[in-house]
């Protein structure tokens, strides 16, 4: 099907320019953006692979939210240009090659692994609506409720931890605003007037950490 | 198309994103490229699961994007904190885990 290889170019290279500029461009802003180039590319790709439920949600919960999120960050922290170059070290300035010789072998290693069905589009399947349907939301609801219920859960129980974790993470913690550099707090004991010692800087040898726990 | 095709795209993928990883010096551009990577798998796996025609591999895939979303919850929630306490926000800089 001539249609279906145009727009596997099409995508492909488009996916391949959004990685290229979120490893090249020196904006983190544009980073993102070409981030959010790459996913689109790949869900059109998924589409080609009939798995349609993945795409959408590829677009909604990838593209759309987890990139709304770094936008967000990328605003609060200043996107700054960084130099390019290599960082320093053998390892920057080999890195490169190291990812041509990681390609290279991938791709021996799967052109190599001997799979028949690697030369062929694939088992022909059922598309279109209905539950039975490949790559439908109903397929997806009946495997992920019978055969894959306990990741599944498992997948949300992670989601709630995370959540939990970033505000633990990223809340103000109070003192710790106004003490300059890091380097100095270890010298001279944020001072509040706040009775709850929360600010007791972690791993401090002086400061004993017992009442520095969670509030 | 053939499956090899794109399990040959995603390997490119991959490798683009373990070499931004090595190269860059920004977190939040080293997460990016973690993200990078992730996606590659994910097409390896969506490929696979078409070829074998049934549906675990986008199942696994799915799980791969929550995961992803997870670390990307924590990491971005570590690059605010360590932009909170005016730490240089620079991966060669932060070489060590006592800010």
């Amino acid at each position: 099907m001539i249609f279906e290889q145009i727009l596997f170019f099409i995508a492909g290279g488009g996916a391949i320019a959004g990685a290229l500029g979120v490893a090249i461009l020196r904006n983190p802003f544009y980073s993102v953006l070409a981030l959010v180039g790459h996913l689109i590319a790949l869900a059109v790709l998924f589409l080609l692979l009939s798995a349609e439920f993945l795409a959408a949600a590829q677009l909604v919960v990838y593209a759309g939210a987890v990139m709304v999120l770094y936008v967000f960050v990328v605003a609060y922290i200043g996107g700054s240009d960084e130099p390019l170059g290599p960082s320093g070290g053998p390892v920057g300035r080999l890195a490169p090659l190291f990812a041509g010789v990681l390609f290279v072998e991938i791709a021996i290693a799967v052109i190599g692994s001997g799979l028949q069905a690697l030369g062929t589009r694939g088992p022909q399947v059922q598309t279109g609506g209905g539950r039975e349907a490949y790559g439908s939301p109903g397929q997806f609801g009946e495997l992920l409720l019978t055969d894959f219920l306990v990741p599944f859960e498992a997948a949300s129980f992670l989601l709630l931890i995370a959540a939990v974790g970033a505000v633990v993470l990223a809340r103000r913690r109070r003192g710790l605003e106004d003490t300059g550099p890091v380097g100095s707090i270890g010298h001279d004991a944020p001072e509040s007037d706040d009775p709850r010692p929360e600010v007791v800087p972690q791993g401090d040898p002086q400061v004993p950490t017992a009442g520095a726990g969670v509030p | 198309m053939d499956i090899q095709w794109f399990v040959v795209l995603s390997a490119f993928i991959f490798a683009i994103g373990a070499g931004g990883v090595l190269t860059r010096r920004n977190p939040l551009v080293v997460l990016l490229c973690l993200e990078l990577m992730l996606n590659g798998a994910n097409l390896a796996f969506v490929s696979f699961a078409r070829m074998y025609g049934n549906g675990d591999g986008q199942i696994f895939a799915l799980i791969v994007m929550v995961v992803a979303a997870c670390e990307v919850v924590i990491g971005l929630g570590l690059i605010v904190a360590m932009f909170r306490r005016r730490l240089d926000v620079d991966v060669d800089a932060l070489s060590e885990l006592r800010g």
